[in-house]
Parts: structure tokens; sequence; C-alpha cells
């Protein structure tokens, strides 16, 4: 077990270096760099830079040097906690970036824990009760669910709550807390608002992962340990219950390594569309304006996400099923 | 396939019922019954027919899948000729002709069933708020008319020809009715989105074709040469995967410059869609080539002395086309999806170019939508292309496994 985490913890950090490599070749691939757009920008607005100024410029932001000098002093700036500082808004990324970082995974957590909690007991119910109403429902809405984009289910949403209950129900905050700095009645009024892009984010997936909860619990039920437990005399719930259930859920839990990245991917255009103030919008305003930093660093963040993610489902699905744990050591 | 297949099933049903124990067998066909020895040993036709044929046996049965596949038909052919069931030039603006909603076909005038028409508007403006609102004038009706004349184009981009499917008596020039509406630049979202399904349809199955190629050949390599190409190939592919796919698709559509033209945007948005989706795929090609390994039909193939490659292509691949063909099927919607997600945030296709997501573009924020709901229809034809496609790549996985009830 020990060897087993050991052995998972160390190839994490392995994972972030090729992603920090990748990252930094993707904001490095437009044709240009910042300086570039930014002159082109102010030479929309009419104003000029001199020669030696954009020189200057260049220097100070190393875009003078060779390629791999600049991403040693992003990645080693990074490592000192220091996540640079965004050419477009001149303040530092992390204070750009650290409310929609906190903000991007209550969403993302909250999402998956509502994905969880009603895939879980609806998959349990579909295989129990097969071809039952709810069976057929969730296979309904799991196909249905996976066709629809979720910007289109956030825009209906949004559409019909502005329609027929007159309320706007985009951002995560009423106007007066937008600004404000934590309270518990902030606290109060981000709960009020996040539950929509919650549910509009973990829909699809809910019904996938139930689909799946469904199809290893009906195989889980035929095994012969099920009709032994069942020709003993123990209750059909309690046996559901505590047998075959706790085998059918390991392979959702296993599902969270990329189900999370899914749901961080998802969360960004449902941002765009709800205008949450996330990370998602923030990346999405950088590529455009090749504010090359501070994609960079939101790329990163995301992919050491989806690494922290995996890990601890690996984790998880070790201290769930034995059998890995033996495969590995 | 559905075509070649066809003319094949009247035979294929015979045979299986003509020597069966009376009318008991093909009941038990219909009834969706697994394959039993019994309905086996009466039916010869299933020993000698080749594994696609099983495959379409089976597929037939699964009536939705049936269903989908005809959906998606007429969505291809859309596709390979939106000319013919536009009514307008997609690109055509009309700035006074803007937020028009759907002219509904109606077949009720006056309390009597009649052939379907099209009530006619008229643009007044709002003097408060000085907006324009479009009311129906029941007073004009255009009439349905079915392969009019029109503007002349060429059919599959050979044939000379100025029919097109729907057109209406009456209605000239800017009068022609907009069967669903139209868009903030006054341009006609039914021909928008005949056009748009070209694009949309055509850029899945291109960035499919494209990891496909790429699936097959690096999944056939790792599969076929085990060992550290396998291992090398193994955890290229699980690094892929754990990319947050949408983030990277982004910064790389991102870094297209602003400047290629339409074609050229086309053609690098596939090569970024495939990039990061032959993984899947190759993950499936290598699992089919492992496990067919170990079949005993191969080993016996083997074992009679068929050479190594008669043994890969007579043997194995013709007994996995099938599975690839269903994983094929089910890539594309997932691409379709893509192409919307990157279009929609103005990072993927650019107008002039028209896809379903660049459509999406115009119904981005809540105004929009409240203002002009028939903006969002593109998605819905999103909607029932993949789920069409989802439901016909399942029915096809189901029919394609040989063990599968």
């Amino acid at each position: 077990m020990h060897w087993y985490v050991l052995k998972r913890l160390a190839v994490a950090p392995l994972m972030l270096f090729l992603f920090s490599v990748i990252a930094f070749a993707l904001i490095q691939a437009p044709p240009g760099d910042f300086l570039t757009s930014y002159i082109a920008e102010l030479a929309q607005g009419g104003s000029s830079l001199q020669q030696s100024q954009i020189e200057a410029l260049r220097r100070q932001y190393g875009l003078d040097r060779p390629i791999y000098e600049q991403y040693l002093r992003w990645v080693g700036s990074i490592l000192r906690g220091d996540l640079g500082i965004s050419l477009e808004w001149r303040r530092s990324n992390a204070e750009l970036i650290g409310e929609r970082l906190l903000l991007t995974l209550a969403l993302t957590t909250g999402s998956l824990l509502f994905t969880w909690l009603v895939a879980i007991p609806v998959g349990i119910v579909s295989a129990t009760k097969q071809y039952s109403f709810v069976d057929y429902l969730f296979t309904v809405l799991n196909y249905v669910g996976l066709a629809t984009p979720n910007f289109m289910l956030a825009l209906v949403l949004m559409w019909v709550a502005f329609d027929r209950l007159g309320v706007s129900v985009t951002g995560l905050f009423s106007p007066e807390y937008a600004q404000a700095p934590w309270s518990w009645a902030r606290f109060v009024d981000l709960l009020r608002h996040i539950w929509l892009p919650m549910i509009v984010l973990g829909v699809a997936g809910t019904a996938q992962i139930a689909r799946v909860v469904r199809a290893n619990l009906l195989d889980e039920l035929k095994k012969p340990y099920a009709e032994m437990a069942r020709a003993k005399g123990l209750p059909e719930w309690k046996l559901v219950l505590k047998y075959p259930t706790r085998v059918a859920i390991a392979p959702v839990v296993s599902t969270l390594g990329w189900y999370f990245p899914q749901l961080l991917s998802g969360g960004l255009v449902v941002s765009v569309v709800m205008s949450l103030p996330t990370i998602g919008p923030l990346l999405l305003r950088a590529l455009i304006s090749q504010d090359m930093y501070l994609a960079g660093t939101i790329i990163l963040i995301f992919c050491a996400l989806t690494v922290v993610g995996t890990l601890v489902s690996d984790i998880l699905l070790a201290v769930l099923d034995p059998r890995i744990r033996m495969d590995a050591a | 396939m559905d075509e070649r297949a066809a003319p094949d099933a009247p035979r294929a049903d015979q045979a299986v019922k003509a020597p069966g124990a009376g009318a008991a067998a093909p009941e038990v066909e219909a009834a969706d019954a697994p394959e039993t020895p019994a309905a086996a040993a009466t039916a010869p036709a299933v020993y000698v027919a080749p594994a696609w044929k099983l495959t379409w046996w089976r597929f037939r049965k699964h009536k939705l899948a049936l269903v989908c596949l005809w959906v998606f038909a007429l969505i291809a052919l859309v596709a390979v000729a939106p000319e013919f069931f536009a009514t307008h030039d997609p690109n055509a603006t009309a700035a006074s002709r803007a937020y028009i909603p759907p002219q509904t076909l109606r077949v009720v005038h006056e309390g009597r069933l009649v052939w379907p028409f099209v009530y006619g508007i008229e643009g007044q403006r709002d003097p408060r708020t000085l907006r324009m609102e479009w009311v129906i004038d029941e007073g004009t009706r255009y009439p349905l008319r079915l392969f009019v004349k029109g503007q002349p184009y060429r059919l599959f981009g050979l044939v000379p020809t100025d029919r097109h499917l729907i057109g209406f008596a009456g209605a000239g020039g800017r009068d022609v009715p907009h069967l669903l509406g139209t868009d903030r630049l006054g341009r006609d979202q039914w021909s928008r989105l005949m056009y748009g399904t070209r694009i949309s349809l055509s850029i899945g199955l291109v960035a499919v074709a494209l990891s496909t190629v790429l699936g097959i050949v690096l999944g056939g390599i790792s599969g076929y040469f085990g060992g550290l190409v396998d291992n090398v190939i193994q955890r290229l592919i699980e690094l892929l995967q754990a990319l947050p796919p949408i983030p990277i698709w982004l910064a790389l559509s991102a870094s297209l410059p602003r400047s290629w033209p339409v074609e050229r945007v086309y053609f690098a948005i596939t090569v970024i869609l495939a990039l990061l989706g032959w993984t899947r795929l190759a993950r499936e090609v290598r699992g089919r080539f492992l496990s067919l390994r170990e079949e005993d039909f191969v080993t016996a193939a083997r074992l009679v002395g068929a050479s190594r490659r008669r043994v890969i292509f007579a043997h194995m691949v013709p007994s996995f086309t099938s599975h690839i063909i269903a994983a094929v099927t089910l890539a594309v919607p997932l691409m379709i999806l893509n192409e919307t997600f990157l279009s929609f945030l103005g990072l993927g296709l650019r107008p002039p170019a028209i896809s379903w997501g660049v459509m999406l573009q115009e119904a981005q924020n809540l105004q929009s939508v409240v203002n002009a709901p028939w903006l969002l229809i593109p998605g819905l034809l999103v909607i029932v292309t993949v789920l069409a496609l989802n439901i016909l790549g399942d029915g096809l996985r189901d029919a394609a496994d040989p063990y599968s009830t």
C-alpha cells in the first residue's frame, strides 16, 4: 500500500514537468509575442511606441532571450511561488488568479459531489429495478445529456429563469457582494448562486456515471455470492448495499481521473456563458490577447489540478480495492 | 453500408426462417433473443455468413439504431448538398430584416385544412423603444412549393442546376419567408443551418478520419511489437489523456494566425481536434489486437501454417473492423461537440465560415437569447445529430460484439 502510494507520488512531478513543457510550448506557439499584439493595439488607438521603448520592454519581459532560457526563468519563478505579472493587466498573476481559482475549485468540487450524490443512488435503483420507469428515464437522460453541449443547457436554463421567474441567474454573486471581502453573508450569497452552474456542469456526468454504476451492479448481482447471500435469507436491500454496491462503486472512483479534467474543461465554457468569475473566462481573454505568461500559468494550473485529481483517484481506488494494491506491490 | 446490405436482407431472413422448425424460429429472432445453438443449428446461413453480415443482422434488430441510421443519412444528405435545401444566400445580410422570428409552416387557414403555407410578416417600429416588431400579416399567404427554380448552383459540386427543394409561390426578392427566422444581420437561419451542417459534419468526419489513421497505426504498432515501443506509446497516450482538453484546444486554436484564410483554419482545426482525439482509438485497437491474439481461431490459423500476414489480414482484421467502425461512429459526435465548443468561444472557425458553433455564437449571452430564442435552433440540430450518432454507434458496438446477447 505504501509502496503503491509512493510510486504514484513519484510519477506526479514527472507529469507536472512534462505538462509545464507542453504549456510553455503552447503559449510560445502563436506567431509574434505579447509586444507585437500590444503594439498593434496601440496603433489602432492612434499612438505608437519608440523603437527604443519597444526594445526596453522586450528586455524587461525577457522576450529577447532564447526559448529555453525563457522557459527556465518561467518555471523557476513559478517554483519560487512567483506566478509572474500579467502583461495585459499589469498586475500580478497570483492576484488575478487567486479568488477565481478558489471559486473554480468550489464549482468543480460541488459539481462532482452533486454528480456522485445523485448518480450512485440512481444507478443502484436502475439496476435493482431494471426496466422500470427510473431505469428508462435515466437511459434517455444519459443519451440527451451526452448530446447536449453544456453551454446550451446553461443558456436554456438562464432563459427559462429570466422568462418565467424574471430573475437573471448569471454570475456567482449579487452585485453588492461581487467586490466585497469574504464574510458569512457573502458566502451565503455564493451558495445561492452556485447551485445552478453546479447542476448544469454535472448533468451529463451524472447520467453517465449512473449508467456505469448500473452496469457494474447488474454484473455483480448475478454472481454466485449474491445468490448465496439471498439463499441464506439476507434481506435484498441489505445484500445489495453491503456487497455488490461496494464493488460497483469502485470504477466510479477510478473515473475521477478523467472526469475531473472533463469538469474543469466544461466549467470553462459554462463560465463564459453564465459570466462566472472563475478561471475560465480569464484564460480565454489571456489567450486572445496573447498575455502569454498568464495563459501559460492558467493552463499549468489546470494540468496540476488534473494531476492531483488523478493522484487522489488512484489512492482512493487502492484503499477501496485490495486487488490494485496487490498488483502494484 | 446500408445500400449494400439492403438487398441481402430478405435473403438472409429467409435463410434464417426457411429451415426453421415451423413459425417459431422467426419469432425468436424478432424477440431479440440471443443466437442460441438451437437457432443456429436450424440456420446454416449463420455458419457461412461473413463477420460483417452477422453484424448487420444483429444491428437490424435494434430498431432505434436503425431509425438513427436514417436520421444520420438525412443529415449527411444535407451536408453534401446544402444548396439544394437552402432558400436564401446564407451570407446575404439585410440590416432592415434583422431578428425576424421563424415564419412557421401552417396547414390550417380559416378553420380549413389547406396545402402548407406561410403567412407574410410586416415590420413595425415600436415608437417608445424603437425596436423593430415583426407581426404576422394574415392577408398575405405564401404557399409552399417543392422543387422550385432559384439561384443556379452545382449539385454535389458537379451537376449545374437551379432547382431547390423548397420555395414559396408569390414571394420574390426580399419577401421570401424565413422558415427559422433571421439573425442579428438579417441572414436567413434555415439556409445558414443547411450550410453549417456541411462544415460541422465534415469537420467531425475529417477529424475522426485523421485520428483513426493515427490511432490504428500507433495502436497497431503498440499491440504488435509490444515491449518498449508499446510502453512508450502507452505512456504517451496516458499523458495526452490526462491533459484537460478544452484549455489545450483553446491555446492551440488561439495560436492560429488571424490572417489565415477560411480553408486553412478549417484544416488546422481538424488537425488540432485529431491531435488529442486519436488516443482513445489507439487504445481500442491495441486492446482488440491483444485479446484477438489469444483467440482460438487465431491460434488455429497459426497452427495450420498461415503466414503472419495472412493471420493478421485474413483473420484478425475482419473480426475487429466492426469494432473500429463502432468506435469511430462514437468518436464523430465528440468531435462535432468539440468544434461547437471552440467556435462558440470564438476560437474555432470564424465567419464567414458557417458552422453550428459559429451560428451559436450569435446566442452567446442572455440578452440575445431572450430577444431571439430561435438563435438556439442550431443547438437543437447539434443535439439531434450527436444523439443519432451515439445511438447508432452503440447499436453497432452491440452488434459487433460476437458474445453479446
